[in-house]
């Protein structure tokens, strides 16, 4: 920029307040909706938000249920999620939300007040070191001091939030610099100096990709959350390139919707929890895809152990991800999506046949481990299933054909919604992965609901992980947001006491949910309708009350208490040595002692 | 995954350009305790004011495993511009500087001064009971030196961390 343009440029700019400059930078990068709850180093901005009309702002009972309805408002539409709180507490009480976040790279911007810049370090009321604090839960962090820098800082952070592998960013606004007065800048074409991360894969990676995957006999495609994250094309592209090279896939828990469920080259999600046939095919490939997932714990088992034969490729947005747990063959540094677009350019431009006999004879083996049925159970008498709720509010959806969202808590409810209900679609499907944070589904569906008001959305849940942020049903009521609470209640931590029954003898320590509320009478007070189900012949009922009810709901479905989630890895196992349930329940085999340290 | 036994144990100096912004320092220290890697040496200062940028320099080790992930974990902050393993970009030079202090008198002084000549180590203050050296040059040397002073009335160490550079024309730009 010359100097002559630059002084037309700061002499047109207009003067405005701080929290005005946040407000009006926000608005730019397309925020509509804001998460917040307001408190004294705030209130400049609170008072802005009440003079204007173009951002609604949700004011939540809970800061941790602010950072987590943003995820499920960005997790849903693919924006990025906005959260504003008070210093101190309020920043505090968000730091779950951000780090759960940071673990599932979903993109946020949270805004924290802070004691005016003067009392900084003074341990002032209601001063918390935030951007110390939350260093090591966000992606990026900013104390902005200088209301002059404001504006570029609040776009810089949404270009930080977007690009490159998303995260949560904070903005840490002393209470001075939001009363302070400063020009407007818009957002600049380089947002940010220095941070370009690289979105087109390199070619020569394409290339070495390509020739193991033409000549592979057992391949298989591992798809993750990146897919989510490089957009629906991503989705259809991955789609794409699966049919054309007939190879069958498999889903992290957070890439769960990126390929189509429904489809007979799915074999459903894999890892801990994940089918027999997606675990033995993951074990026994020669050529693995990995596209946008992390070769997470909970998918590899024992990382020795781990696919032993196969040859990888890795394709991630993130290097730090390429061999951190896995060392791989190739890596492929980009966007999900164009990733997927070079590989399937190349594939079809790539003369060299592929092993169709070899591959035909892969597909009988799965056949083979799928007929296993491994998602099999019984469903006899009165008492409820888990797996079977979960089975018929699917199927139930299904029948209405409403365009339905899912949220869930965390513990085995998450991984049966998991396992039974089939998406085939991506952004339909919002759970705490990395950070496995209880309390997650509930304001989770409070942002997906604002996002999509039209839409049927449902919080899967455990009666004890909607506890933990129970309060938020105050929230659905004051916005008339008819979210669906569908508690398997089995009157356990479930997963906790699931672990104590395999690896701590049966000793079932603090695991038990004792005095629980009375949910229906609780829905009530909050305004909501509670729905109760304690019979198996009273299932469906339940559940179609529940959908054809027009506001809030919570059903307390009694389900049986002492049902286990199957398959399971046992931790420090391998994908070979899988417990299935029913047939083999009675002793773990495979649990060292070295797999009873891990979590 | 490969045999551990052919991945060794190895001693990386990286260099990292920076913005030169707050909280950055913070940052490198927290990335290296909160994963648990080690900080052997560390050294910070601003190398372009007017582009703002810094230059740290840190000593770490690990498996080659380890190493690269350093590096990426590193690379994927930021305000990180540019992350360089010395170790590996051929042949470079690592220097650090201590200031050491000797308290002696009599015989020891004049063997103390004797030794400092062999290992240019300069003067940089004296009193009758006592000398303060200042001497560059690579860990090895530094502590071979602080040993041969150990007898003679060793008092205080001070070093400032490695720093280094490659040899020849490759050079590292933000």
């Amino acid at each position: 920029m010359s100097a002559a343009t630059l002084n037309a440029a700061t002499s047109t700019a207009d003067i405005m307040t701080g929290a005005e400059i946040v407000l009006r930078a926000l608005k730019e990068q397309g925020v509509d909706t804001i998460f917040g709850y307001p408190g004294g180093a705030v209130l400049p901005l609170y008072d802005a938000l009440f003079q204007q009309n173009a951002i609604r702002h949700i004011l939540v009972r809970h800061e941790q249920a602010a950072v987590h309805a943003a995820e499920g408002y960005a997790r849903s539409t693919g924006k990025v999620g906005c959260i504003l709180v008070t210093s101190g507490p309020g920043a505090t009480n968000a730091v779950t939300g951000l780090l759960d976040a940071l673990m599932d790279s979903i993109p946020l911007v949270c805004i924290t007040g802070q004691v005016p810049t003067h009392l900084i370090g003074n341990d002032a009321f209601q001063e918390a070191d935030t951007t110390g604090i939350t260093r090591p839960a966000t992606k990026h962090n900013y104390l902005v001091k200088d209301v002059k820098k404001l504006a570029s800082v609040v776009h810089e952070a949404f270009y930080v939030a977007r690009n490159g592998r998303p995260g949560p960013v904070l903005i840490d606004l002393p209470k001075d610099v939001m009363l302070g007065s400063g020009p407007y800048s818009e957002a600049p074409t380089a947002p940010h100096r220095s941070y370009r991360p690289q979105r087109e894969p390199n070619a020569e990676s394409i290339q070495q990709a390509i020739r193991l995957l033409k000549g592979a006999k057992r391949p298989i495609v591992y798809a993750g959350g990146g897919i989510v994250n490089a957009g629906p094309e991503a989705s259809r592209l991955l789609t794409e390139f699966v049919r054309l090279t007939g190879f069958p896939c498999t889903n992290t828990l957070m890439g769960l919707g990126t390929y189509p469920a429904s489809d007979k080259q799915f074999l459903g999600m894999l890892g801990m929890h994940g089918t027999y046939e997606a675990n033995l095919a993951m074990h026994g490939c020669d050529v693995m895809l990995n596209i946008g997932a992390r070769f997470d714990d909970r998918v590899t088992g024992r990382l020795n152990a781990f696919s032993p034969g196969s040859k990888k490729i890795h394709c991630d947005i993130d290097q730090s991800s390429i061999n951190k747990n896995v060392p791989v063959d190739v890596a492929i540094i980009g966007d999900a999506g164009l990733t997927l677009k070079a590989l399937l350019e190349a594939w079809q431009a790539d003369s060299q046949p592929q092993h169709t006999g070899a591959l035909a004879e892969w597909w009988s083996k799965i056949t083979e481990w799928r007929a296993n049925d491994c998602l099999r159970y019984r469903q006899e008498g009165s008492i409820i299933k888990p797996q079977h709720a979960i089975r018929r509010l699917y199927e139930i959806t299904q029948e209405l054909g409403r365009e339905t969202f899912i949220t869930t808590e965390v513990g085995q409810h998450q991984m049966w919604a998991a396992q039974y209900f089939g998406f085939d679609k991506p952004n339909h499907w919002m759970t705490s992965g990395g950070l496995g944070t209880m309390g997650y589904g509930l304001p989770a569906a409070m942002g997906v609901q604002i996002a999509h008001p039209d839409a049927l959305v449902i919080d899967i849940a455990g009666e004890a992980s909607t506890l933990m942020n129970i309060q938020e049903m105050s929230t659905l009521a004051q916005y008339r947001l008819p979210v669906k609470v569908f508690i398997l209640n089995n009157e356990y931590m479930g997963m906790v006491r699931q672990w104590q029954e395999l690896l701590h003898g049966g000793r079932y320590s603090e695991s038990y949910s004792s005095a629980l509320p009375d949910f229906v009478k609780l829905a009530e007070s909050f305004h909501a309708k509670g729905i109760r189900v304690t019979r198996a012949e009273d299932l469906d009922a339940g559940i179609r009350e529940m959908l054809a009810y027009p506001g809030t709901v919570i059903a307390d479905i009694a389900v049986a208490k002492d049902e286990n989630c199957f398959p399971m890895i046992p931790s420090g196992a391998a994908h070979n040595e899988m417990i299935l349930g029913e047939d083999q329940e009675g002793g773990v085999k495979g649990v060292t002692d070295e797999g009873k340290v891990l979590v | 995954m490969p045999d551990q036994a052919d991945n060794k144990f190895r001693t990386a100096t990286i260099a990292v350009l920076v913005d030169n912004e707050p909280g950055i320092l913070a940052r490198v220290v927290g990335l290296f305790s909160g994963r648990g890697y080690n900080i052997e040496s560390l050294t910070v200062a601003a190398v372009d004011e007017e582009r703002a940028i810094s230059r740290i320099t840190i000593v770490t080790g690990g498996t080659d495993m380890v190493i690269e992930q350093i590096k990426a974990q590193l690379d994927r902050l930021v305000p990180v511009r540019k992350v360089c393993d010395l170790s590996l970009e051929g042949p470079h030079l690592a220097r650090e500087l201590m200031l050491i202090k000797v308290v002696c008198t009599g015989e020891q002084r004049m063997e103390a001064l004797r030794l400092a000549d062999a290992f240019r180590a300069r003067v940089v203050d004296a009193t009758t009971a006592s000398f303060v050296f200042e001497m560059t040059g690579n860990g090895d040397k530094l502590e071979a030196f602080t040993a041969l002073m150990r007898p003679l009335g060793l008092a205080e160490v001070v070093r400032t961390g490695v720093i280094g550079i490659t040899r020849g024309t490759y050079s590292l730009k933000a």
